[in-house]
């Protein structure tokens, strides 16, 4: 990704990065390099399965709100991501 | 609570929705399109980072501007308590809609079966890694095999050699014959041939294996190789994502809380699309899954019935009945094998929310008595993934719907419940 000034620079899990408007969460956890999203009632990783909202597994905490669905929100400037991981 | 009131609410903005939306609105009724969604165009259309709808959706969504129906994005609805009142959540809170007739176009979700490893990060749905691709999920350079059944997976796999991915392998469960068997069809659809023909094209270089299926997916922290049946045996292919899904289910929660009867897990509709309640319509996926065109030809029937110019509804149903022979044809086609239901170890997690292993549930007779006793399907997505899964695991029946559709604030399900505990039906 081309670095550009409408970019927008978040942060996720203490990384920051800069990601183009329209990127949605979930994609910017992918980006910074996280594989696992949530942990599992049991404490198994887990990720984004379906994309479209129905799954819940893409869950994360935005901006200090917890179990955010990941796949459905959309990256802003200074955004504050962090996973179960973190 | 905020109000709207509109002649003719459409649930959903997907391709029946849009069609459903134009054909009412060009009626002359006031229209409103709901949709959970930021823009119109629903997973089949869905947008990327760049706001600009695919070159299909273009003449729909400007028809739909033209037209002069409301889009109202980022709405959830929540519970009904008929075709005539339903509620919904946005970012501000709740809302009521007010309709004279409703259009339901919830559309369809990916059938997700559980094989060993199938929890781990990166195996993803294949059109959940399309949708999550087009918002920036990073998929250039990566190895992803495509694995599962039916047409998406070949557009899901062109998608993604597009953005650059190296797709591994394409494991499709169906047969060649049984693909074979399509082409007369596709010879009286030549569209559909000719769409073939090019997602064939663009994909000749990518590895393919027919009468194949996952078996398990490997790893630790995330997935590492999937390890596939093929008719020579098994074979590891490393990867770093697996796209899986197989075929699609009808989306039919909001339905069935509408007490819409179902056949065959699809919603059951007359000729003019109405269901089995008065004044409650529905097109696209949730009536049988049949792809794009045949959703936006029962969604302008749709439209007009709901509208009232059934002249207008008679005339375009031909349209949708040739539409409708082929997606049967390609239903025949994809017919899952048994083997797929039964890839499931003892202690592979089937419910995902709650962590309920087959060997959990397997002794149970339906859905509902295993959901009181192992919490399976009583999670966040509400049985929304796993119970497709089940029913087909387990021969379950369908669980009953209840309200909310989606979690949502004990307050906002207190308002709600005092709302409709004043309203008279129209």
């Amino acid at each position: 990704m081309n670095d550009s000034p409408a970019d927008y620079r978040i942060t996720v899990n203490g990384d920051e990065l800069r990601v183009s408007p329209g990127t949605s969460v979930a994609a910017a956890v992918a980006l910074a390099g996280f594989a696992g999203f949530r942990r599992s009632v049991a404490g198994a990783p887990r990720g984004p399965l379906c994309g479209m909202g129905i799954c819940f597994e893409c869950r994360v905490e935005l901006d200090g709100r917890a179990g955010v669905r990941s796949c459905m929100a959309t990256c802003h400037d200074g955004m504050i991501v962090r996973t179960a991981d973190a | 609570m905020r109000e709207f009131s509109a002649d003719i609410v459409v649930v959903g903005a997907g391709p029946a929705g849009v069609a459903a939306g134009c054909a009412a609105a060009e009626c002359g009724k006031r229209v409103v399109l709901l949709d959970e969604n930021p823009t119109p165009g629903g997973q089949i259309w869905r947008q990327g980072r760049y706001p600009k709808p695919p070159p299909a959706a273009r003449p729909w969504i400007e028809r739909l501007r033209a037209s002069g129906a409301e889009v109202h994005a980022g709405v959830a609805v929540v519970e009904a308590s008929g075709p005539h009142e339903l509620f919904a959540r946005d970012r501000e809170g709740t809302v009521r809609y007010r309709a004279g007739a409703t259009v339901l176009a919830t559309g369809a979700r990916e059938l997700f079966l559980p094989f060993p490893g199938w929890t781990l990060p990166g195996v993803l749905g294949a059109g959940g890694l399309q949708a999550l691709a087009k918002a920036g999920w990073p998929v250039a350079g990566k190895r992803v095999v495509v694995a599962g059944s039916g047409p998406l997976l070949l557009a899901v796999a062109a998608y993604l050699l597009r953005s650059g991915a190296r797709v591994v392998a394409l494991v499709e469960q169906a047969s060649r014959r049984a693909l074979a068997a399509a082409a007369p069809a596709m010879v009286r659809h030549p569209a559909k041939l000719r769409q073939a023909l090019a997602l064939g094209w663009s994909l000749r270089r990518v590895a393919k294996m027919h009468s194949s299926w996952p078996l398990r997916a490997e790893g630790t922290e995330a997935v590492e190789a999937l390890v596939v049946r093929t008719p020579a045996g098994e074979r590891r292919l490393s990867c770093d994502l697996v796209a899986c899904g197989f075929g699609l289910v009808p989306e039919t929660m909001l339905a069935s809380l509408l007490g819409a009867e179902l056949v065959d897990s699809a919603v059951r509709v007359a000729c003019d699309q109405e269901t089995s309640v008065a004044g409650l319509y529905a097109a696209g996926e949730l009536t049988g899954v049949g792809g794009v065109e045949l959703a936006l030809a029962e969604g302008l029937v749709a439209g007009n019935a709901a509208a009232r110019n059934q002249a207008a509804a008679r005339r375009l149903e031909s349209a949708r009945d040739k539409e409708a022979t082929f997606a049967s044809v390609l239903e025949r086609v994809f017919t899952l094998r048994p083997e797929l239901t039964a890839l499931a170890d003892a202690d592979t997690v089937v419910c995902r929310c709650e962590d309920v292993s087959w060997a959990e549930v397997r002794d149970f007779a339906d859905a509902r008595d295993a959901k009181l006793k192992t919490r399976c399907g009583m999670g966040l997505c509400q049985g929304r993934v796993c119970g497709p899964a089940l029913r087909l695991m387990n021969g379950w029946g369908p669980d009953r719907v209840r309200p909310p559709l989606f979690p949502i604030p004990t307050a906002a399900l207190a308002e709600i419940g005092a709302a409709q505990s004043t309203q008279v039906q129209p």
